[in-house]
């Protein structure tokens, strides 16, 4: 299968803008008779749903949440890039496009980032006209800070409630269009499959969660906003409900997943405390800003720590490496996240871990304390302030910052993370990986296209911080209301599509069939311990790093635990009726299959780049080694019970030459 | 540490309801919600039916999680939701009593989990600021005092997870609807519609049969995200504002 980016000719910084001036339109009386089925309400989904509703088209939009407000957006902490050099530092379009591209390693597709940087100063401004309460300086105007991977401080942020306030902001004018009678919306319903007339999309098959029942949703086009998959792994930040299954189930009906191997491990996380654990929590990456990260230098006093016979504050400057620091001078604390996760795993693999498990490291303020409280006593013109004033001031210039982060902290595991440093180990955040889509956002599925987190396009191996939120704005509010038209100008004349067509009715049979097999397998196993199990796989062989033998290894323990899984498992209830059970059961039943795939793509990539780490491919000092040469490709995976298939999308670097990244 | 459980089962909103005994072997590291899983890990080995509750983010921010804990809604802890609750709240041997938010306009679904789509209408009804994409001027083109944007943000940090009906002994919605007008009226961008706005949201929120507010204060004191009472005031001063003093009502 031949993938085409499809990506408009012309020089790379004025593609977007002629694409938008030439690009066929759907007039307004014809919006009016043309059908899009929008599911996902989070960033992504609810900005194009209200988007779209605003430009006239009918507009159906799903979310299995009970309110589109809940998506797993919402928990996002730390803010939001944008290219506005309100700062006067440096930064612009251009800037936030070479970041982009070489902070992912340099396997994204050049064109799709550029339009993002382009857009990214449209959504600020888009957000703060929906009343967006973003943080202000004295003087009134939006504020700043900085994020991993970059040298300027083009984040925006509402305290650590970013994606709350943002994710409010799309649900709100969602919520006008619903009222206008321009989107309807169905809550509780969840996507199981996609219906296909005639090789393109139209339309859908969703369980109704209340009642049980499959019902047939028709439309000219569908748009997938359904979010990412790092709950393969089982313990990750994502929320508990994020899963694959919208965009696995149109895999299995030919649309393709890229890059599923590249996963983002996010380096501060509060650490694993026992098996019962059901997800990680994380901490934001805008700590860094102000946080440093060491460990002991002596194994002795690590394991110390770690029968609980000294702490943090027993070990003196001296005995404490500031390792990222020390590794990488230039950019010290702010290292990307693939770089500060893997330099924490080699902390803990050296046995300098600080916590019981020895699966953690510290993330310390007590600098930043002092810092802040002795600028705050000049500028409040105390003289010679006492140690005490000093620390009484910086803490509350750090409470400001973070206040809400550190009181998550302290509910969390019982510390004062005033007093003491933090604890910290990384933990699966993100998804790199993604359905593959072209410069229109659509998938190989003709009418199919893919938006947010659930597509792959523009993060290559390793997403920046505070780059998601702007991708899920970017492609909801200012990139699908114009590529979905150059796909829709030519069904004009397509009658309203018909939900009982046969297509529909294979579909819901199909997906009926599927639901009745899990509920009558009536085994022994609950469906959390397969997935728990699974987790366990992924971590252990397609986690941090990664190498051939265990990958192989992995992809046939993921193939046993689906068969075991297909005869052994127990779901209660009835299909006929509400039963979260019977919901996760499908959602693991796909991530069985996902997860044998990434095990797949990681063996096939035989270079280390972004978030896959093979340790087969590293220098001597430890650092991933790029094979520009034989991988500089997007590798789509086609499923197959049997053997899924790669098919290759060549990456083509005219505006950026291809350096080894470095940070030091 | 054994907990002794007194939980809420409930088939569907016509059925009736009865508290069932359990008993969960915990850990004081869990979370409430974890404690909650160990319950229904235990429930499916033995081929029974667990306990349906709600629940996504699991910390504090997506507002799925809702139980009335010991009579009080997520609980013990101030300021702390169902899900960031943690078992070192109670002792070894304690009895605990869990149940739905309870109110005419959250009916049950089943167990724990409630209806709440009425919050939905609410916003729907002009919970926004009408401005389509591409409408926008330059994000910096209005300065907004630092002290008034945290103002917004005070209001705008509600979850929406409904504890302030569930704790008010009428069922009334004043909070939730009040921190949403306060968000957006303390906004300059949001200044234009807001006397519209007032009307419209206390109309939908009477509709959606949501109790009248007689000042008894325990929205706030149970609200998860310390949203403030003075929020209803500022509501209340608007409305009464604006049918007296408006030709525009609803
Ligand atoms: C703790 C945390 C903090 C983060 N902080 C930041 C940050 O500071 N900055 C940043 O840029 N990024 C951050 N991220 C990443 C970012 O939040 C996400 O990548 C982004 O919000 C994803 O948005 P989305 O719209 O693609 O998907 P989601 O918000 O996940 O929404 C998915 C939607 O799809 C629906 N859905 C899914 N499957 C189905 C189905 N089968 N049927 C019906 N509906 C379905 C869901 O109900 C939901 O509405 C953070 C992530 C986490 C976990
Ligand atoms: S589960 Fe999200 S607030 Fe509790």
């Amino acid at each position: 299968m031949e993938l085409k980016s499809n990506t408009p000719e012309g020089p790379l910084a004025t593609k977007w803008e002629k694409y938008r001036g030439t690009m066929n339109l759907v007039a307004p009386n014809n919006k009016r008779r043309i059908e899009v089925i929008v599911v996902g309400t989070g960033l992504a989904g609810a900005s194009a749903a209200a988007t779209m509703g605003e430009l006239g088209y009918n507009v159906k939009c799903f979310t299995f949440h009970d309110s589109p407000r809940r998506a797993h957006s919402i928990a996002a902490q730390g803010g939001i890039n944008a290219a506005k050099n309100y700062q006067n530092d440096g930064d612009s379009v251009y800037r936030l496009f070479y970041d982009t591209v070489k902070g992912g390693d340099y396997r994204s597709r050049e064109s799709n980032v550029h339009r993002l940087a382009e857009v990214s100063r449209n959504i600020i401004d888009q957000c703060v006209a929906q009343g967006v309460p973003f943080a202000r300086e004295y003087g009134g105007l939006l504020a700043n800070r900085s994020f991993g991977g970059v040298q300027v401080s083009r984040t925006f942020y509402a305290r650590g409630q970013t994606g709350q306030q943002l994710l409010l902001g799309a649900y709100q004018a969602l919520s006008r269009q619903i009222s206008l009678g321009n989107v309807e919306m169905y809550n509780r319903h969840e996507m199981l499959d996609l219906v296909k007339i005639d090789g393109k999309a139209r339309g859908i098959i969703a369980r109704n969660l209340l009642t049980g029942k499959l019902e047939r949703f028709a439309a000219h086009s569908v748009v997938l906003a359904t979010g990412g998959y790092g709950n393969v792994f089982y313990l990750s930040t994502n929320a508990m409900g994020s899963n694959v299954t919208a965009a696995w189930r149109a895999v299995k009906k030919g649309a393709l997943m890229a890059n599923p191997c590249y996963t983002q491990i996010h380096p501060t996380c509060i650490p694993v405390s026992g098996e019962y654990q059901s997800k990680l929590t994380l901490m934001s990456e805008s700590l860094r800003n102000d946080g440093r990260v060491w460990v002991p230098n002596k194994v002795e006093d690590a394991q110390a720590i770690q029968r609980g016979e000294k702490t943090a504050l027993d070990i003196p400057e001296e005995e404490r490496d500031y390792y990222l620091e020390r590794r990488y001078p230039a950019f010290g604390n702010l290292v990307p996240r693939d770089v500060a996760s893997r330099a924490a795993k080699v902390a803990c693999d050296e046995g300098k871990g600080v916590s019981k498990t020895g699966l953690a490291v510290f993330l310390d303020f007590a600098a930043a304390i002092q810092r802040y409280g002795k600028s705050s006593a000049i500028s409040k013109g105390i003289q010679n302030p006492s140690e005490d004033k000093i620390i009484e001031l910086g803490e509350a210039v750090i409470k400001e910052k973070y206040g809400n982060l550190f009181q998550m902290y302290e509910k969390i595991t019982a510390d004062n993370p005033y007093k003491t440093p933090m604890k910290i180990y990384p933990a699966v955040h993100y998804t790199m990986g993604g359905m593959w889509v072209d410069y229109h956002l659509e998938t190989n599925i003709p009418g199919l296209f893919c938006l947010g987190e659930a597509n792959f396009s523009d993060h290559g191996a390793n997403r920046l911080g505070a780059s998601a939120l702007m991708q899920g704005l970017a492609d909801g509010y200012f990139v699908i209301p114009y590529t979905i038209g150059t796909f829709l100008s030519k069904e004009i004349r397509t009658p309203k599509i018909d939900p009982d067509a046969p297509e529909f009715m294979e579909a819901e049979k199909a997906t009926q069939a599927n639901l009745d097999r899990l509920i009558n397998i009536k085994g022994n196993q609950s469906v959390e311990s397969f997935h728990r199990r699974l987790g366990k796989i992924m971590w252990e062989y397609c986690g941090m790093s990664r190498n051939a033998e265990g990958l192989k290894k992995g992809r046939q323990m993921i193939r046993d635990l689906r068969a075991e899984f297909y005869n052994d498992v127990f779901v209660p209830g009835e299909v006929g009726e509400f039963n979260p059970e019977l919901e996760k059961a499908g959602r693991v039943a796909d991530f069985l299959e996902l997860g044998e795939v990434m095990m797949m793509d990681a063996l096939d990539r035989n270079e280390s780049c972004g978030g896959h780490f093979r340790e087969e491919y590293a220098t001597p000092e430890g650092e991933a080694k790029r094979n520009d040469e034989d991988y500089a490709y997007v590798a789509a995976w086609e499923w197959d019970e049997t053997e899924p298939r790669v098919h290759k999308e060549q990456l083509e670097f005219k505006d950026i030459e291809l350096k080894t990244r470095s940070y030091k | 540490m054994k907990i002794h459980l007194k939980v809420w089962r409930q088939r569907d909103n016509d059925s009736k309801g009865y508290l069932e005994d359990h008993t969960v072997e915990a850990d004081e590291h869990m979370s409430f919600l974890e404690m909650f899983d160990v319950l229904n890990e235990s429930l499916v080995s033995e081929k029974k039916t667990p306990v349906a509750f709600e629940h996504d983010c699991r910390e504090g921010i997506c507002g799925s999680c809702n139980m009335v804990i010991n009579g009080q809604p997520h609980g013990p802890q101030s300021g702390t939701t169902t899900c960031q609750l943690h078992m070192r709240s109670f002792n070894d041997g304690d009895t605990i009593f869990v149940e739905p938010w309870r109110a005419k306009a959250f009916p049950v679904i089943k167990d724990l989990v409630v209806d709440r789509s009425a919050f939905d209408r609410i916003i729907q009804s002009g919970g926004y600021i009408s401005v389509n994409t591409g409408q926008a001027q330059d994000g910096n083109a209005i300065a907004i005092e630092k002290d008034r944007s945290a103002r917004a943000m005070d209001a705008a940090e509600c979850i929406g997870c409904g504890a302030c009906v569930a704790a008010c002994p009428n069922a009334s919605a004043m909070l939730f609807t009040a921190a949403k007008v306060a968000h957006l009226g303390t906004m300059p961008q949001g200044e234009v519609e807001h006397t519209l706005r007032v009307q419209s949201m206390v109309k939908q929120m009477d509709l959606e049969g949501f109790g009248m507010c007689s000042n008894t204060g325990a929205c706030e004191a149970e609200c998860p995200k310390e949203i403030s009472i003075t929020n209803i005031a500022m509501m209340n001063r608007s409305y009464v504002g604006s049918v007296l003093g408006s030709e525009k009502s609803v």
